[in-house]
């Protein structure tokens, strides 16, 4: 009974790789797949899905080939979900190791800093923020990067709080290695395990946060990711279901194959919950 | 020359033309009823004198009048004014006004409102009637209680088309002589001689107009009661016709897409008229000031390169016609002996090349009225590609766009512009020098200057007779097709969808702005 439970567990964690390399692969083959820009209008507008082989999704209100985009949009929303997510963990992570080994007054100050980020809703952050500096690539990466790095912040903290106190930690203070080269060399490595984690589960997130801005049109008009195609395709949601629906599944089943796979990650990098099922 | 136009005679070949319609339709109009219509987006104020947006003119053109109003042909027609006259030099124009013309408040309408309104009122507030009031009338006088005289500087053939009713609404000066205009409390209650009267404005919700029992023209109106629907979404508007909630969806107020599925239904009537005097037309301005866009050649291989068909047909619906050059062809003065542009990616790849353009990346600057403006950028962006030329989308909200179409902060910017009925007023704006200023969204904003195209327009405003305006504007729509100082894309269309029950509704070349005076519900 053990086993089976641990097995279904386990199995979550591998279809969600599984779907995850399925879209990566997608992503990574769009050029070879659909060589056209995804924006070219190739058939009749409005053309109903799985009726003409060339076009296996149909097209959208401009004659606009759904399946080119939505491979195409692979590209944009991976990409805009990892970099943002990296963005985060540059800001995050130094701010959360220096709060927590340097402690007192240093680390009250950065913390409020950090509440003060956590009390605005983030959703409403990142619409002003990609409004006022114009909805383009950079900005969107930035504004999702500044939503999301303060959970990251507080967990590097609680971890880098108890990890100071190690012994082997106390040695290299002992033996006089200089504090930053103890926050990044003895600290900062044995956090990481809990930060992939965390950071699998930020990719799916990001996903959606520029999801949402691009059906709001607040999307960068030149890159077509999958939030933008379900924006564009909801005024006809009643004679053209289509058109949104095939990108919404798709961001529906990588978040959920991000966060299965996280969960994975968790179970695989976390030693003391591993050895609690054996 | 006929220098003398009489409202009698048009009268008379309106009621022929009545007569020769009566014969087929054979109704007579029923009395009573009420029509929910859509107004999008609510309107500032209903004061027209002081706003002229499109939604305050929808609902208030049928509140205030002016002394003409025009047919769809754009010929004027009696209103306010019951005849007219043109002095043989062109320079006097007299116009004799109803009688027993009363105020909604019970005043007596008389020559001292007309030249309160024009001469004083309009002159201070009225972004339109104010340039040609102070460049072309010397004088307005009343000779007695229901004439008025006009005395122009030089002959100004567009004075006729001047007095449609957002253009120059007629204000009762009893309410507003010797105040502060803007600040009057009467403008929550604008008080006009029209056809119906404000009863009720619910903000957010409805504008409620009732009949004017006391209105001048005896048996108008036909309609009881209209009731101004005010439904922020466009999706939500399309849903209140389809439950009937609403009986008019006016131009412009739901989804391309949704025109053609609302025409379908039953007792479903769709026009695309009643927009004569606007006649808007959509183009993309080259700032001409910014490299590689002030060369013509490159402009003319951009216009090859645009599919306008496609813009029509797919991101349109269908709507519209494609435009030759500057002038709509639904305007006066129109002509097609001009360069025209097919869609030929060969050619444009020929003159861009020529041109000299070495691959900079130009801003497009995209119009943010709403999800068919976006797909036209968008395959827009696509056509210049497949010709090579790098082009990148800006998107921004409506304060992003005029800040940056007023300050020339662009590339290619989308516009649409009314003709306003005559090129004089509608259309030199765009191309004239002296309306290169910051700004306005509107002004001639490209940056376009040439001494011959200046001296052309200001001719043709001027010149005498009609024949001599139409050889000066054939020649101005000549060079400018060839030159490019903007691209043209669309003489658009904006439909309205009513139910086939309310009669005469789209009557003049307003439309439903001042159409309600005659319209009847079966």
């Amino acid at each position: 009974m053990n086993f089976l439970k641990r097995f279904a567990r386990n199995r979550g964690a591998v279809i969600g790789i599984l779907i995850l390399l399925t879209v990566i692969a997608f992503a990574i083959l769009a050029p070879t797949l659909y060589p056209q820009s995804p924006w070219r209008p190739v058939a009749r507008p409005f053309l109903a899905p799985f009726v003409n082989e060339r076009f296996p999704l149909g097209t959208d209100t401009l004659g606009r080939n759904l399946a080119a985009g939505l491979v195409h949009g692979a590209r944009v929303s991976l990409m805009i979900g990892i970099v943002s997510t990296l963005v985060a963990l540059v800001i995050g992570v130094p701010l959360g190791a220096v709060a927590g080994y340097a402690g007192g007054f240093v680390d009250d100050a950065l913390m409020r800093f950090t509440e003060f980020f956590q009390t605005i809703p983030s959703f409403a952050l990142a619409i002003v923020l990609v409004a006022i500096l114009q909805p383009q690539l950079g900005s969107i990466v930035l504004a999702i990067g500044v939503v999301s790095w303060p959970p990251v912040a507080r967990l590097v903290r609680g971890e880098v709080l108890s990890l100071k106190t190690r012994e082997y930690v106390q040695a290299a203070v002992t033996i006089g290695q200089s504090t930053p080269r103890i926050i990044f060399s003895q600290v900062l490595p044995n956090t990481i395990a809990p930060i992939i984690v965390m950071g699998s589960l930020m990719i799916g997130s990001a996903i959606l946060l520029e999801s949402s801005l691009s059906f709001l049109g607040l999307g960068d008009p030149n890159l077509m990711s999958w939030g933008y195609m379900v924006g564009a395709g909801r005024t006809r949601l009643l004679d053209a279901w289509w058109i949104s629906f095939f990108p919404g599944f798709a961001i529906f089943l990588t978040v959920l194959a991000l966060n299965l796979a996280g969960e994975g990650l968790n179970d695989a990098l976390n030693p003391r919950l591993a050895r609690g099922r054996e | 020359m006929m220098a003398r136009v009489t409202g009698l005679r048009l009268s008379l070949a309106l009621a022929a033309s009545i007569f020769a319609l009566g014969a087929a339709v054979a109704q007579e109009p029923k009395k009573g009823g009420t029509v929910h219509v859509v107004v999008q987006p609510e309107p500032p104020m209903l004061m027209q004198g002081l706003n002229q947006n499109g939604p305050t003119n929808m609902v208030a053109g049928n509140i205030y009048e002016s002394l003409l109003r025009y047919n769809e042909k754009l010929e004027p027609q009696p209103s306010l004014a019951k005849s007219w006259e043109i002095s043989p030099d062109a320079k006097v124009y007299t116009f004799k006004l109803q009688e027993g013309v009363k105020w909604h408040d019970g005043k007596p309408f008389t020559a001292d409102d007309v030249v309160f309104t024009l001469d004083k009122f309009l002159r201070d507030v009225h972004p339109r009637w104010r340039p040609i009031v102070n460049a072309q009338v010397e004088k307005i006088e009343k000779v007695d209680d229901l004439t008025v005289k006009i005395t122009l500087k030089q002959p100004f053939g567009p004075m006729v088309m001047t007095q449609e009713v957002a253009s120059a609404p007629m204000i009762p000066k009893h309410i507003y002589d010797g105040t502060d205009y803007r600040a009057n409390p009467a403008n929550n209650t604008p008080i006009g001689t029209g056809p119906f009267k404000l009863k009720e404005w619910k903000k957010g919700s409805y504008i409620h107009l009732v009949k004017n029992e006391d209105y001048w023209l005896k048996g108008k109106p036909n309609l009881d009661e209209i009731y101004w629907q005010i439904i922020p979404d466009a999706a939500a508007r399309a849903v209140a016709y389809e439950t009937g909630k609403v009986d008019v969806l006016t131009g412009g107020s739901v989804d391309v897409y949704d025109v053609a599925r609302l025409s379908k239904l039953p007792n479903t009537c769709m026009t695309t008229k009643g927009w004569e005097m606007f006649a808007p037309h959509a183009w993309l301005t080259p700032n001409v000031r910014n490299g590689i866009l002030g060369n013509k050649q490159f402009r003319q291989g951009l216009m090859y390169a645009i599919d306008r068909e496609f813009g029509k047909d797919v991101v349109w619906g269908g709507l519209g016609k494609l435009p030759t050059g500057p002038i709509s062809s639904k305007t006066k003065f129109y002509s097609d002996d001009v360069p025209k542009y097919t869609y030929d990616p060969a050619k444009a790849k020929e003159l861009i090349k020529a041109s000299g353009y070495k691959g900079e990346t130009i801003r497009l600057l995209n119009l943010p009225y709403g999800e068919t403006w976006s797909r036209w950028s968008e395959s827009i962006k696509q056509n210049l590609e497949d010709v090579g030329v790098k082009v990148q989308i800006e998107n921004t909200d409506v304060p992003g766009w005029t800040q940056k179409a007023s300050n020339w902060d662009f590339d290619l910017n989308f516009n649409f512009l009314y003709q306003l009925g005559d090129p004089a007023m509608g259309v030199a704006r765009s191309y004239i020098s002296s309306n290169i200023a910051k700004g306005n969204p509107f002004a001639n904003v490209g940056g376009y200057s040439n001494p011959e195209v200046d001296k052309l327009f200001a001719d043709a405003a001027i010149a005498p007779t009609d024949k001599e305006r139409q050889e000066l504007y054939t020649k101005v729509q000549k060079v400018l097709a060839d030159e490019l100082p903007v691209l043209w894309l669309l003489e658009m269309d904006f439909p309205t969808i009513y139910r086939c029950n309310v009669k005469n509704l789209v009557t003049t070349g307003v439309g439903v702005n001042d159409g309600f005076r005659d319209a009847w519900k079966e």
